[in-house]
């Protein structure tokens, strides 16, 4: 069972064309490099039968502890995370792209659709195999890559909440104080970062902005690189 | 003064209630309705929980002969993260860091609720006995 979750506070509005498209998109070859599908994946998609849900407050990225997106957890039948919070297939490839053309090299273009095959591989593993899969983790090993929220960070996600509660109201201007405050209190949240952004202005989120935090990671991922087997630890 | 409080994700409209800088002070039968929390002899209560006042710190907590109970109080000591919109009179209570962090390390999945595109209601938990791929994504 696949359950997305949309983190956007601007609702069915802002989601709804994804999720339902008027017509099929034929989507070009510089974006399918860019998400890092190969041929034989993007050739399957179709409009999703499974749960697509609306997070407005982006609760489930405070439950799970998710600063970006796509992340994904993996849970079994009995309810137990077997894979905390995770890029889910995706890389930094994109970083790499003509921001004018959208372009990257085929190089780079080819390697972020290995990292999404290996990532749909691993699923498809997990789904045969379940907790004897090498890519669900034991316990131990989903504690120790996994990390709970601090203080400051449950103060960032109150403020988040706040501001999201007044731009609901019709107050956009007071609530970006607070998302502006969220963003400032943890910055490594890419989620609020660019909720706001995109509040502020539509398109702003993918925009001059973005890519200037992109670039100010210097070294540092942006998706931090999965380490898929068990018995690792992540990279 | 009325005001907004936001506790438990549920806002309330609570009239009466008194702002003092950081403080928020409720009647006990505002505080009630709008958290679940209750004043008793052995503290603050929430269903089975019990919190003690701090010993010499009673006036902090409780004011107007034991009628008014200071909300923001009992988050700081619960270390809850509080934040005030003093502009619209909204207050948003949310879940302290190590309660966060306990239940992600038991590593039973967080339950939730959410809405899908025709408003039909969906919980993780309706899925227990299926595998869960649970994927993030966003329109921006």
């Amino acid at each position: 069972m696949i359950i997305s979750v949309a983190f956007d506070t601007g609702g069915v509005a802002a989601v709804k064309d994804w999720i339902r498209p008027a017509a099929p998109a034929q989507l070009p070859k510089e974006l399918l490099d860019i998400m890092g599908w190969e041929e034989t994946l993007s050739s399957r998609a179709a409009t999703p039968t499974y749960p697509c849900l609306i997070d407005e407050k982006h609760v489930v990225a405070e439950l799970y502890n998710m600063v970006n997106v796509p992340t994904a957890v993996w849970i079994n039948e009995a309810g137990r995370i077997v894979r905390p919070a995770e890029p889910a297939g995706a890389s930094d490839g994109f970083r790499t792209m003509d921001k004018t053309t959208f372009q990257m090299p085929e190089a780079v273009a080819a390697e972020g659709k290995r990292t999404r095959k290996l990532y749909v591989d691993a699923l498809r593993d997990w789904v045969a195999k379940g907790d004897a899969s090498v890519y669900a983790l034991s316990a131990a090993e989903v504690r120790q890559r996994m990390r709970g929220p601090r203080d400051n960070d449950t103060l960032a996600t109150a403020n988040f909440r706040l501001g999201q509660y007044l731009y609901h109201q019709g107050h956009l201007q007071d609530a970006q104080r607070y998302f502006a405050e969220a963003q400032r209190l943890r910055p490594e949240s890419w989620n609020f970062k660019r909720q706001r952004w995109e509040l502020e202005e539509v398109g702003k989120a993918s925009g001059p902005e973005f890519w200037a935090a992109v670039e100010a990671l210097g070294e540092q991922p942006y998706y931090p690189r999965v380490e898929l087997k068990g018995g690792s630890s992540p990279g | 003064m009325l005001v907004t409080v936001i506790y438990g994700e549920r806002p309330s409209s609570v009239a009466g209630a008194a702002v003092d800088g950081d403080n928020l002070w409720l009647s006990l039968d505002a505080l009630r309705t709008a958290t679940g929390w209750e004043l008793k002899p052995q503290g603050a209560c929430l269903a089975d929980m019990c919190v003690p006042i701090p010993t010499g710190r009673e006036d902090e907590f409780v004011r107007a002969g034991g009628s008014q109970f200071n909300l923001a109080a009992l988050a700081r000591l619960l270390n809850q993260p509080v934040v005030h919109d003093d502009t619209h009179n909204v207050w948003f209570f949310g879940d302290a860091a190590s309660t966060r962090s306990t239940a992600l390390l038991s590593l039973q999945a967080p339950d939730f609720t959410l809405p899908d595109l025709d408003g039909r209601m969906h919980s993780l938990s309706d899925h227990r006995g299926k595998k869960v791929l649970l994927v993030s994504w966003a329109s921006w």
